[in-house]
């Protein structure tokens, strides 16, 4: 924890937000940028953080794994594998150089938080995070720092995810209450899709789950890096639709009304996100059996990392910024908006 | 036993069921499962005969204010769009208290019973009780419950579609529920225990019931040009409201259309007929009258929703009544049913029967002949012009109709003036409620006025959402976020770019905008992406237009 509120060279003399995304000038490096970049660092494989055709990327295995898989095995010119604590010298030349660390940030496989330190400053780029436990990967953790980086997708105190198991319980309860009805579950390939497999198993279901074919890849990514998914089977290795009658199915949720959803006998249509909390969203994307499911901090998650951390100031990058902003003000901690535009699709999570 | 939560649980799985059979499915396993009263509260509650409104949303409100910071709670309801909603997640849950809920929780009935016997300065306290001890869900549902505001996309109608499919008597119809539906009430034990064969049928013959009325569609012109007039009979179309009389020698009943017992506000309506002395159940229109003619629906509105109207306001608008239908003459045992005959012999009847008691504001709609299409514009054009809008088209209906509830294809039909138009320029933005949270699809909008200083500025006249379609909300939604200037809390101050047609029935003096005029049931008629705003309408157009 910084005792000082002085900070010398201040970050906003050396971290600005271009076009392109987050920059540290004396790194000459990208946090996340949105357009192809010389030099960037990637907090996680989640498509509007990790995007193809830098020259030089820095990520965990897991996020330059995911990205391989996604833009090609030659998606960067060079990619520098970083395990979480290693130091990194990002500017070995330099007088005062940057050097950068990886932490675990709880969002997904593969998700790091990312701190850069120049001249005895520090910086924490939390990227996405979350704190509820989460068995696809390893939790996230508070690091000490001068100015934390932090995210508001669900910055308001309406926002208090369940716990996944409540979530799981009522998909279950559904099961039985409507054995006939395929219960198609809307999840994000990366990250969602994995965790509400885990969470089912967890739960004690030993049935094979049903994929579509948008999430295989991925999930076979999970299976590599030692998780146990159970059996899953694509759909479209099913030679008689109606045995899906009582089965879960797992889709991307742009799948759930389109016409593939259509073969599924009478499909009840579960959608897994945190956005379901809120009664309207659920009803907008058709769903009917909300599963309030996040990859990221809740309201209460914010506020406790935001005290567990105690840094100087606080950057917001996108989202509900203003309810942090806030809370920051309330808390005595210097809160400023960055208002980042491209990550945030008011609609996906 | 039942508690809350089933009943929380049961209003959580309808909202979010789309399908029909599987309500009717939920619904029916929680008239299984649960005993009375409870069951028969929750129809009440999902039918909207529930008549008791606990407290209002601004109690909600402002004891929600007393438990959390304002400013995050303004926050959370712009973004939610919904109070109950923002309430039930924002409601902090107590640290002291054990959340092993289901041992203590109230019934359903122990809830309404509560509420109904709480003196008012301690609703609210009542409430924070329960609020701390209940899920979000639950919150959810007794706010919603406890002002009345509950939508889970379960109709009356279909209410009463479950309740024939859960009748264990296979010779029971919706239409036998239907007829008995408005002579019963909440708890409605009487009913349910009829349907499950356990008791007879109740007996509502003396009780003073609303039946369901008869709606028109609107016709398009297409749909006018294949009518035969040689089989349907007009009336003019009245702009006021509808009502059922129901007189008896017991006393007398007027309701309104979704059958709300509206007589405590037109006890002078009530005592003319009362002097006619005729009995039986009749189809009108409620109207504002002066010495010599009909008034305006601005006239009336001031006398709605009035529950007791002083002496004074009775003499400035005095009110009365146009009949055009008739359900049924006599009372008691005496009672004939005239649903059954068509609509020429039902209006011969109600001419014998009435003819020899009207007078001022106690009249019979008169029938029009029409005989071809652009004779029905022309009547349609010149009652309107004439009326000063206090008609506002005509009905069509055919002769041999038979009073249907509902609305039934082919049988009556409305055709209203057209809509006037102005085009108007978009001002202002708010995010949306319900099914549009965190949409912008409030729009505040203005035409070309004069300042105080005399520079040409845009005054605005009037707020809509509704008229587009759900993709061009979506497109509205992005203009405005992309064109926002300025922020006054929710409200978006947005560029002065976009024109949009609005279409409206009436133009009024008001106070309550800068502009002085308001516009009645204003919507958005099309989006004029093309139209440069300077080139939207002056308001002195709509200043000629008011309605004196």
């Amino acid at each position: 924890m910084s005792t000082s509120t002085i900070l010398e060279p201040h970050p906003d003399t050396w971290i600005e937000v271009r076009s392109a995304g987050i920059y540290c000038i004396p790194a000459d490096v990208y946090i996340d940028p949105m357009q192809p970049v010389e030099r960037a660092l990637i907090t996680h494989g989640h498509a509007d953080h990790a995007r193809g055709g830098h020259q030089r990327v820095w990520a965990t295995l897991e996020t330059i794994t995911i990205m391989q898989q996604r833009y090609g095995i030659e998606h960067a010119l060079l990619q520098t594998v970083v395990t979480f604590g290693e130091e990194i010298n990002l500017t070995p030349e330099a007088e005062h150089p940057v050097f950068m660390c990886l932490y675990p940030a709880g969002h997904i496989l593969g998700s790091a938080q990312i701190k850069l330190t120049y001249q005895g400053v520090s910086i924490v780029f939390a990227g996405d995070y979350k704190r509820t436990p989460d068995p696809s990967c390893p939790a996230f953790i508070p690091i000490d720092c001068d100015v934390f980086v932090t995210e508001a997708t669900f910055a308001l105190p309406v926002f208090n995810h369940p716990p996944i198991q409540d979530e799981i319980h009522k998909l279950i309860l559904s099961l039985t209450r409507f054995p006939e009805r395929c219960h198609l579950v809307g999840a994000y390939a990366l990250g969602k899709c994995q965790r509400v497999i885990l969470g089912l198993r967890q739960y004690g279901y030993h049935k094979p789950i049903y994929l579509h074919g948008a999430l295989l890849k991925l999930c076979q990514t999970y299976r590599e890096f030692g998780y146990d998914l159970g059996e899953c089977v694509p759909v479209s290795e099913v030679d008689d639709y109606h045995s899906l009658a009582g089965e879960i199915v797992l889709a991307p949720p742009s799948a759930l009304t389109d016409r593939w959803s259509r073969k599924l006998p009478d499909v009840l249509t579960c959608m897994a996100s945190g956005w379901m909390q809120i009664r309207a969203r659920t009803k907008q994307k058709r769903a009917e059996l909300p599963l309030i499911i996040s990859d990221h901090c809740d309201w209460q998650e914010l506020l406790d990392t935001l005290d567990e951390i105690r840094p100087t100031e606080v950057w917001i990058t996108h989202g509900r910024e203003d309810a942090l902003m806030h809370a920051c003000n309330n808390m005595g901690i210097h809160a400023r908006a960055l208002r980042l535009i491209g990550y945030e699709d008011e609609n996906n999570e | 036993m039942s508690n809350f939560a089933d009943f929380s649980t049961l209003l959580d799985s309808l909202y979010y069921t789309s399908s029909t059979k599987a309500k009717t499915r939920l619904l029916c396993e929680y008239l299984t499962n649960t005993p009375d009263p409870d069951r028969g509260w929750a129809i009440a509650v999902l039918s909207g005969t529930l008549q008791l409104e606990f407290f209002s949303r601004s109690t909600v409100k402002n004891l929600m204010l007393t438990h959390c910071d304002p400013v995050l709670f303004a926050m959370s309801y712009d973004y939610v769009g919904e109070m109950s909603e923002t309430v039930a997640h924002m409601w902090p849950t107590p640290k002291t208290i054990e959340l092993d809920c289901n041992r203590s929780l109230p019934s359903l009935n122990d809830i309404i019973t509560e509420f109904s016997n709480t003196p008012k300065n301690a609703i609210p306290e009542c409430l924070a009780s329960y609020l701390d001890r209940f899920t979000p869900s639950q919150r959810w549902a007794l706010v919603k419950l406890g002002t009345r505001g509950l939508r889970v996309g379960v109709s009356a109608r279909l209410v009463k579609n479950i309740l024939a499919e859960f009748a264990s008597v296979s010779t029971i119809q919706v239409s036998d529920i239907e007829t008995l539906w408005h002579g019963v009430s909440p708890p409605y034990t009487e009913l349910l225990t009829w349907l499950e064969g356990k008791t007879p049928k109740p007996d509502v013959s003396d009780r003073i019931v609303f039946h369901p009325v008869m709606l028109a569609h609107p016709v398009t012109e297409a749909e006018l040009a294949n009518i035969d007039f040689n089989e349907w009979v007009a009336e003019y179309k009245y702009d006021g409201i509808r009502v059922q009389i129901v007189a008896t020698s017991h006393g007398i009943g007027m309701f309104s259309r979704t059958g709300d017992d509206i007589a405590h506000s037109f006890p002078d309506v009530v005592e003319l007929w009362q002097n006619t002395g005729v009995y039986g159940v009749f189809d009108g229109e409620l109207l504002a009258f002066s010495d010599v003619d009909i008034g305006t629906f601005n006239q009336l509105q001031q006398r709605l929703n009035k529950k007791k109207p002083t002496k004074k306001l009775m003499n400035e608008i005095p009110c009365g009544i146009i009949i055009y239908d008739c359900l049924a003459l006599g009372s008691g045992t005496q009672r004939c049913s005239l649903t059954e005959l068509p609509l020429s012999e039902r209006q011969t009847k109600l001419t014998e029967v009435l003819t020899p008691v009207i007078q001022h504001r106690i009249r019979l709609s008169p029938t029009i002949t029409i005989t071809s299409k652009t004779q029905c514009q022309r009547v349609r054009d010149e009652i309107c012009e004439r009326s000063g809008q206090r008609i506002e088209g005509l009905m069509l209906k055919r002769k041999t109709s038979l009073y249907m509830s509902g609305r039934p294809k082919g049988q009556w039909v409305k055709y209203k003036r057209d809509p006037m138009l102005v085009d108007a320029v978009i001002m202002y933005a708010q995010r949306g409620h319900g099914k549009r949270s965190s949409f912008y699809s409030d729009y505040t909008f203005g035409c070309w006025g004069t300042n105080e200083i005399g520079e040409r500025v845009l005054l605005p006249i009037g707020k809509a959402y509704s008229g587009f379609s759900d993709a061009e909300l979506h497109e509205l939604d992005k203009w405005v976020r992309k064109h926002t200037i300025g922020r006054f809390g929710p409200v978006k101050e947005v560029a002065k770019e976009l024109v949009f047609e609005v279409a409206f029935d009436s133009v009024h003096t008001s106070k309550r905008h800068k502009s002085g005029i308001a516009l009645r049931f204003p919507r958005i008629h099309r989006i004029r992406w093309d139209k440069p705003a300077n080139e939207a309408d002056e308001l002195t157009r709509l200043v000629g237009m008011i309605i004196q």
